[in-house]
């Protein structure tokens, strides 16, 4: 591997939502920058659904720069010479952390043996982590779409662990149609004849097309229309004309069909069901009484969120419900809705004024 | 840095250490100099996302909302004052929102260009057309000013919304003038409300 990932063992059972624990659990993550004496310097960025720690490194599979490496780095918006930023694998992944192809206390692997886990659980994972770096006060914490969740929940549920809260481009709970989306995935992996019940690590064939499925479908709600129409158009792929057949004609067929093979290289069918489960999960509110300001309530965070106008997988109006609990709960909060071309997934491409507003905040 | 002569009315008639929510903030210069020089806890309100940015970037708090229908979410009192600057005059519905400045905030500061200030009455009067003045620099088409109001107004809307006017300052020529005729001589009024 390129960039061995640190390990934490979690020295005491992890008490998850489903009354369950999981025991032996381990964190696999990644450090930038130094720690300073006091520990006051420190970053946690928290990675979305496909995400992983290699947050401003190499991937070890794929060998593509870190997802974020336009954003944390020496003199980037979240800058590595001041702060000391974590990233870790989430529990229920697949990059070195514990999930359902870890191998269980029993010896074998859990695959659908994995508890089900919840955002919540994978915050009590990442609060585990913090406890063990000894880090009691996160100068901030810092996550896109799942990753927002996540920090969300790290401040209704841990108020004191962290001073500032970014999110962008995130909800405070998963609509009936995030819902349906990720159904739609979750049934392709169990539609296909490799995946076998979850248990197929010990054999030649992996539900890697229905991994690809899943992927392909979700990659669509990642995007924009106009992002889609500019990016490919009707544009056929290799071809002058029509080939009245079924081959990946379109070039945005080509680039879907690119998209979902290339997944499956690094992800692992089990560990997407069990993280899209996780978020179709979340509602933050129902945690806290069924009041969303509730979870807020007290807070001494200040709060930033962020979301893009052509995002329709968590659309602007979800930010917005969450500034307006934030609001009255009497919270610190900022919010701005830019513009961008890409959909959901603009919070990971470049953009100036987004790069400007984190750098702002952060600092 | 200089602020605008009806946001330093305001910025010295703030009492310190107070809840602020600044509606229509626009760069935060007003929020900014609460926050350095008389140690408020400082919110704002804006529109235009660009100026958020500027905001956010420089530390402020500020949300990106519309007044005629955000300053809804928030509870009541929740701020011990509410900062309408050179806003009522773009606002939709200037009465609704002089309700919910009345609510959220314990007392209210307003201010706005005062239409009836003589070189309006006589671009008006003698122009027959509608003015374009210092105060009112952009013509009519393109104004986002739609509900102007003169200070006269002001004091009636204030008495029908059983509003109490704490205090009041008038400005001309970048400069604070007397309350006398204030409606013909002010460019601008600044009002403290109470309720």
């Amino acid at each position: 591997m390129l960039n061995p990932s640190l390990v934490f063992q979690i020295p005491q059972p992890l008490p998850l939502d489903s009354g369950q624990a999981l025991d032996g659990a381990q964190i696999a993550y990644q450090t930038y920058g130094t720690l300073a004496p006091d520990a006051s310097n420190a970053v946690l960025v928290c990675h979305a659904l496909t995400g992983d720690q290699y947050l401003a490194s190499p991937h070890p599979i794929t060998g593509k720069p870190g997802w974020w490496e336009r954003m944390v780095g020496p003199g980037k918006p979240i800058d590595t010479n001041r702060h000391f930023v974590i990233c870790a694998n989430v529990i229920g992944s697949c990059m070195g952390s514990s999930g359902p192809a870890s191998i269980a206390p029993d010896g074998r692997t859990y695959a659908m043996r994995f508890p089900v886990i919840t955002i919540r659980d994978m915050v009590r994972g990442l609060v585990a982590l913090l406890d063990g770096l000894g880090i009691d006060q996160l100068h901030a914490v810092v996550g896109g779409s799942m990753g927002g969740m996540q920090a969300l929940s790290l401040a209704a549920n841990w108020p004191t662990r962290a001073a500032r809260v970014l999110v962008l481009a995130s909800t405070a709970r998963h609509s009936a149609q995030n819902i349906a989306f990720h159904e739609v995935g979750r049934q392709a992996i169990m539609a296909d004849p490799a995946w076998a019940g979850g248990n197929y690590y010990a054999s030649e064939a992996r539900p890697d097309n229905g991994l690809a499925v899943a992927r392909m479908a979700a990659h669509i709600t990642y995007l924009s229309e106009a992002g889609l129409t500019e990016k490919f158009g009707r544009r056929l792929q290799d071809r002058e004309a029509k080939g009245f057949g079924f081959d990946a004609e379109f070039q945005v067929e080509s680039y879907l069909r690119y998209q979902g093979s290339g997944f499956t290289r690094r992800f692992d069918a089990n560990s997407y069901l069990y993280i899209t489960r996780a978020m179709d999960y979340f509602d933050l509110a129902e945690e806290h009484g069924g009041k969303l300001a509730n979870a807020f309530a007290g807070t001494q965070a200040r709060f930033c969120l962020i979301s893009f106008d052509t995002d329709w997988l968590y659309p602007t109006a979800e930010s917005r419900h969450i500034v307006h609990a934030l609001n009255a709960a009497g919270a610190k909060v900022s919010f701005v809705e830019l513009s961008a071309a890409h959909g959901h997934d603009s919070f990971l491409l470049p953009h100036d004024q987004c790069d400007r507003v984190v750098k702002g905040f952060i600092e | 840095m200089t602020l605008r002569p009806d946001l330093a009315a305001i910025a010295a008639h703030v009492a310190p250490g107070s809840r602020v929510l600044d509606i229509g903030c626009g760069d935060g210069a007003l929020m900014a100099e609460l926050q350095s020089v008389s140690g408020c806890d400082a919110r704002g309100m804006e529109l235009d996302g660009a100026l958020v940015e500027r905001c956010v970037s420089r530390g402020l708090s500020v949300v990106q909302g519309d007044a005629n229908v955000d300053l809804a979410e928030y509870p009541d009192k929740a701020f011990d004052y509410a900062i309408l600057s050179q806003t009522l005059q773009t606002a939709t519905r200037p009465d609704l929102i002089l309700d919910e400045l009345l609510r959220v905030g314990r007392r209210a500061f307003v201010s706005f260009p005062n239409f009836a200030h003589w070189r309006t009455r006589a671009a008006l009067m003698f122009g027959g057309r509608m003015p374009v003045t210092r105060a009112l620099p952009v013509s009519w088409y393109e104004t986002q000013n739609i509900h102007h109001v003169t200070v006269e107004d002001f004091r009636d809307l204030a008495r029908e919304k059983g509003a109490r006017v704490e205090r009041a300052w008038f400005f001309a020529n970048e400069s604070e003038i007397g309350a006398p005729a204030a409606n013909w001589r002010a460019e601008f009024a600044v009002f403290e409300l109470s309720r």
